[in-house]
């Protein structure tokens, strides 16, 4: 039974809860606000309602240019690092070895590291180098602080998965390969599914890293910066809601695949 | 070790560039020059400092008001809202995933003359504020805001590790509830609330973008120094040595706080 008090600092902790729900949501629906204005100032309450920004902004050629490598910057960044995060994730995790403490903290410092000056630290090694600067520099960039982060995502499902399975299947006389395609990869897929949606996202919002390290490629971040510093627009905010929009569809579209096929799997067992 | 490889090119090397850079005479752009301690002496006999201090400053007030607010949504997320934890967590994911600025943005949006705040309040009461944007509480709610998931997870993760039966053990011992708070939770949680603090108060050392969105550059902090030093100055050895200086900083609380930890104890509980 809850007591009188445990329910009203329940119900408190609720209202709390919500509390930030709504400040954190603040500023997105600002933007969405913003974008669907008609005038040239953004000015509250909106005189003028109408998505004429959003076509200007969609019949720009500059639009495409930029979503097209914010999309291929990801894209990349999300395939590399997850295959190479996949392996750092079972050593981070799963198999014992010497060094392996020191390993784990060693994986974790770029998430702790602030990344406007790692982006500058490696805007100085890529001269250092001599490399020329483009979308493919900033992938490397994005990779150095991605990969780690998607280590650590896919490292919490290796922590719950039971080596057992594997012993068993190898027991059953499956080869190394068969166990690692039948037994490993199915069982942390859910893993490496938030991992690959960890991995896009991120990159796909990043700004510190693009900033100083994509040279004359530029990304939907830079630009929005670039303008926001620059003077208003309300090219601005219907960039802005395109990216929030994007975000939010593939993180709950990802999430109900999971659920999904956790279901689904579930009801096999059953 | 693909992982090993990524952190030496991607993340040690460029530290060593910039730690080489910061030894370089003034204005020059390759690291193979006589050392000089130059850079420092400058930075020494400079305002500079004043930077370094509200950094810390600002972030360890962050760090704080955060602590408050975190504190009964992680307690919450583990203990009172069962299913919904699921759906409040994915809530408070997304904003992750859109970038820094156009979250930033909205609150310009939100908080300027004539903006969705202000605007509102004249439209349907009358009352005429003036607005707190680009001041140092903007800066701060801002900061808040940005960092707001960098402390709820890892608190969570912590709040999580406290196992029922300590707490209930307490109460038929006859605790209070601040008592159990005190004895039991608190210290139980440590581990995750020590990381929530360590990743908010780094990120919000580097910190660049809430200064200059919503802060309308009231405070300087050193992430803009570096900047300025990088581009308009174009000093990059003066640029380098402040990066050093920050580094050391955030490096040495890092490799403080981490190595009290067992990683595998953290994340590795169930």
């Amino acid at each position: 039974m809850k007591s009188a008090g445990q329910r009203s600092r329940h119900a408190l902790i609720v209202v709390w809860t919500l509390a930030a729900v709504v400040f954190l949501y603040i500023p997105t629906v600002c933007i969405v606000l913003a974008s669907l204005t008609d005038s040239r100032y953004f000015v509250f309450p909106i005189p003028r309602w109408g998505f004429g920004w959003w076509q200007k902004t969609f019949d720009s050629f500059q639009t495409w240019q930029l979503l097209d490598t914010s999309v291929t910057i990801a894209l990349c960044v999300m395939v590399i690092s997850v295959v190479i995060a996949f392996f750092g994730a079972l050593a981070f995790a799963r198999y014992d070895w010497t060094g392996r403490s020191i390993y784990q903290k060693l994986v974790l410092l770029p998430i702790f590291f602030p990344q406007a000056v790692l982006g500058l630290a490696l805007l100085l090694w890529f001269n250092a180098l001599g490399m020329e600067l483009s979308w493919k520099s900033a992938i490397f960039a994005h990779l150095v602080w991605i990969v780690p982060v998607v280590t650590l995502v896919i490292s919490i499902q290796v922590y719950s998965f039971d080596p057992a399975l594997e012993e068993a299947a190898f027991d059953l006389g499956a080869s190394r390969w068969q166990v690692f395609k039948e037994v490993t990869l199915p069982v942390l897929f859910p893993g490496i599914f938030s991992g690959c949606l960890f991995a896009f996202l991120l990159s796909w919002g990043n700004f510190p890293l693009s900033l100083y390290t994509t040279g004359a490629d530029t990304t939907v971040p830079e630009f929005l910066y670039a303008k926001m510093v620059a003077g208003y627009t309300p090219g601005v905010p219907v960039l802005g809601t395109v990216s929030t929009i994007g975000a939010i569809v593939l993180l709950l579209g990802g999430y109900a695949l999971i659920t999904l096929i956790r279901h689904a799997r579930q009801a096999r067992e059953e | 070790m693909p992982i090993i490889l990524l952190l030496l090119a991607g993340f040690v090397a460029p530290l060593l560039a910039v730690v080489a850079f910061s030894f370089m005479p003034e204005r020059s752009f390759s690291i193979w020059q006589a050392p000089t301690l130059q850079n420092y002496e400058v930075i020494f006999n400079s305002t500079n400092y004043i930077s370094f201090l509200w950094s810390l400053g600002l972030a360890t007030v962050t760090v704080l008001i955060l602590a408050v607010i975190c504190y009964p949504i992680a307690y919450g997320l583990t203990y009172v809202f069962g299913k919904w934890a699921m759906v409040l967590m994915l809530l408070f994911t997304i904003p992750l995933f859109v970038s820094e600025n156009v979250r930033l943005y909205g609150w310009v949006l939100f908080l300027i003359k004539n903006g969705v705040l202000l605007g509102t309040m004249k439209s349907l009461f009358g009352v005429d504020l003036s607005s707190i944007l680009f001041t140092k509480t903007a800066i701060i709610i801002g900061m808040v805001y940005v960092y707001f998931p960098f402390m709820l997870f890892p608190m969570t993760l912590g709040v999580s590790m406290v196992p029922n039966e300590a707490r209930d053990a307490a109460y038929d011992l006859g605790a209070s509830r601040w008592q159990v708070f005190k004895e039991i939770e608190l210290p139980l949680a440590m581990p995750g609330i020590m990381i929530g603090f360590l990743l908010t108060f780094v990120l919000a050392v580097g910190a660049i973008a809430e200064a200059k969105v919503v802060g309308g550059q009231q405070i300087i902090p050193i992430t803009h120094d570096i900047e300025i030093a990088f581009t308009y100055a174009q000093n990059w050895p003066l640029g380098a040595a402040l990066s050093v200086l920050l580094m050391i900083v955030v490096g040495a609380l890092v490799l403080l706080v981490l190595r009290r930890f067992d990683l595998d104890r953290v994340l590795g509980r169930r």
